[in-house]
């Protein structure tokens, strides 16, 4: 007679990995409460003991105009590159899987390439491309800026869609008399709404919270993350900073979750 | 009517002018930069002509190249730790967690929606004289007075930095540990393996691929770090991305940054051929 054996992957590990893993877990959460607590605290200096409970913070984030407006510009400058990072992931993904054609792998090496150099070489590069066109720094520059470095999570993340889609129903398509253009429209870009949206909305999210490239590329106008950068060695200010943070984090998480979602109901 | 060949052009060119007019060519205006001679701002279309004097002054710079080194240091411990704790995560996630596993990746990625600043504000509050840490020795009566030491050093910025990176470092892994066939791991154990050298044997080498992705993804963006440094770690702790950031703000010398840079793209692209032969980044870049 054979011992019972446990079924594969069931049994003891010398780390107790349940722990580990919830040990982790209180450790990426343990900050974010801390300023989450902070933003309701009365006092304006960030040290224990609490000195009671104050929703002035959050009243004085609707007040200060250059927050919500460094705000706002992280808003237009997200949303542009976003689309921008996500037309350009789709170009790239129907021509490199749906065609073969010269300089295809290169097509395909460029668009992933953003991905391994460093934000300050990429934000030196910028930095010297807009002095050489002579073009001000200003929220534009920061969008193409975030364009580019959002194009390889676009082009991924619609990759992996399309790579899944039958190219079967194009083919019925054009044998039904449709254009090949009418064929994408109409056929292929339905299939690939939520993955469409999914990859726009993790490029959102780059951008909206990037900062070692915008530093570089802002004019006097800045973005949220620049604009906190700024702020942050104004202690007493920093209240109002968080009830901002905490209010975004909010907005963030939300739309992190809409992403994963969609994500998840592609696979 | 335009055809399947006709409709090439306008899918491949606009992404090719794209990528090449904001990708290709400032990173050659670099390479142009740090030709140049002389020092501070310089007019780009000032007449030039190449010299390698500035690559000569950064290497000819003790201070740079210790720089340099360390930063390379940091970034190896960093992608090290980072890579060494999430795989434990993806591990607990692939085989423990179960139907749940989902749940609990989305739990592990929920604090990196949070503004990238403020999580790292918030590890300067955990760490400072008044913050959380030592608050909490001083309300025990474990300590008379607050250490110092836990902000504006090197150690605080590897700290922050791993912290930032292990929910990011576990996606990788996670993916490959998925797709394992778990036949591999019923043919072993029925010829005979014992736990330790399934893990070993079968998903330590499945996974391989999937670990060296992670520490690659996690090295590239903080060998460049300069913001994280900036915020803690103080005059001790700054890195080699925060004097080519600092040629470009406030002490104006664009040559010699263009050729630091330089040396860290060249570094970092090295970096990434060492890691495409071994199997890593192959699946992200072809």
């Amino acid at each position: 007679m054979t011992a019972r054996r446990a079924p594969i992957g069931v049994g003891r590990t010398p780390i107790p990995l349940r722990a580990l893993y919830l040990g982790i877990l209180a450790l990426l959460y343990l900050p974010i409460l801390i300023l989450f607590v902070f933003s309701f605290n009365a006092g304006t200096t960030l040290s224990f003991p609490l000195s009671g409970f104050t929703l002035d913070w959050y009243a004085a984030v609707v007040g200060n105009a250059p927050l919500l407006n460094a705000a706002r510009n992280s808003l237009v400058v997200a949303v542009g590159s976003a689309s921008a990072a996500t037309l350009i992931g789709c170009l790239v993904a129907v021509a490199v899987l749906r065609f073969d054609f010269r300089g295809r792998r290169l097509l395909l090496a460029m668009a992933g390439l953003p991905l391994v150099v460093p934000f300050v070489v990429m934000g030196v590069a910028f930095f010297l491309l807009f002095v050489a066109l002579d073009l001000p720094r200003s929220l534009l520059t920061v969008a193409v800026g975030h364009s580019v470095i959002a194009i390889p999570y676009a082009t991924l993340i619609v990759l992996a869609r399309l790579g899944g889609l039958d190219p079967a129903l194009e083919d019925a398509a054009m044998d039904l008399g449709a254009t090949y253009p009418a064929t994408l429209r109409r056929v292929v870009l339905p299939l690939m709404g939520p993955s469409l949206l999914s990859a726009w909305l993790t490029c959102f999210i780059v951008s909206f919270d990037e900062i070692a490239l915008a530093i570089f590329l802002v004019g006097g106008d800045p973005t949220f993350p620049v604009f906190l950068y700024g702020q942050l060695r104004f202690a007493q200010r920093l209240p109002i900073l968080l009830a901002m943070a905490v209010l975004l984090m909010v907005g963030t998480v939300a739309l992190t979750l809409i992403a994963l979602h969609l994500r998840g109901r592609d696979r | 009517m335009l055809g399947r060949r006709g409709t090439l052009k306008f899918l491949a060119v606009p992404a090719f002018a794209w990528l090449v007019l904001f990708f290709f060519v400032p990173l050659v205006l670099i390479a142009v930069f740090s030709l140049r001679e002389g020092s501070g701002v310089v007019a780009p279309d000032a007449p030039w002509s190449p010299s390698l004097e500035q690559y000569g002054e950064v290497l000819g710079t003790p201070a740079f190249m210790r720089l340099l080194g360390v930063s390379v240091l940091m970034a190896l411990v960093i992608a090290g730790c980072a890579t060494l704790l999430a795989f434990p995560v993806a591990y607990f996630l692939t085989f423990r967690a179960g139907s749940r596993a989902p749940l609990y990746l989305t739990l592990l990625l929920v604090p990196f929606a949070v503004s990238y600043l403020l999580r790292v504000m918030a590890w300067k509050l955990m760490l400072g004289p008044e913050g959380g840490i030592n608050s909490g020795l001083l309300a025990l009566g474990l300590t008379d007075e607050p250490i110092g030491l836990l902000l504006y050093s090197r150690p605080a910025v590897i700290i922050t930095l791993v912290y930032v990176w292990v929910p990011f470092a576990t996606l990788p892994i996670y993916a490959a540990m998925q797709r394992i066939d778990r036949a591999h791991l019923e043919a072993a154990a029925d010829l005979g393996a014992p736990p330790w050298a399934r893990f070993w044997r079968v998903t330590v080498p499945l996974t391989l691929p999937g670990a060296i992705a992670t520490f690659f993804m996690v090295f590239i963006p903080t060998v460049g770090e300069y913001v994280t440094p900036s915020l803690v770690g103080g005059s001790d702790g700054i890195m080699y991305g925060n004097i080519i950031q600092g040629f470009f703000t406030r002490s104006a010398n664009w040559p010699v940054g263009s050729a630091m840079a330089m040396i860290m793209l060249a570094l970092t692209l090295s970096v990434v051929i060492v890691g495409v032969r071994l199997g890593g980044l192959r699946r992200l870049t072809a």
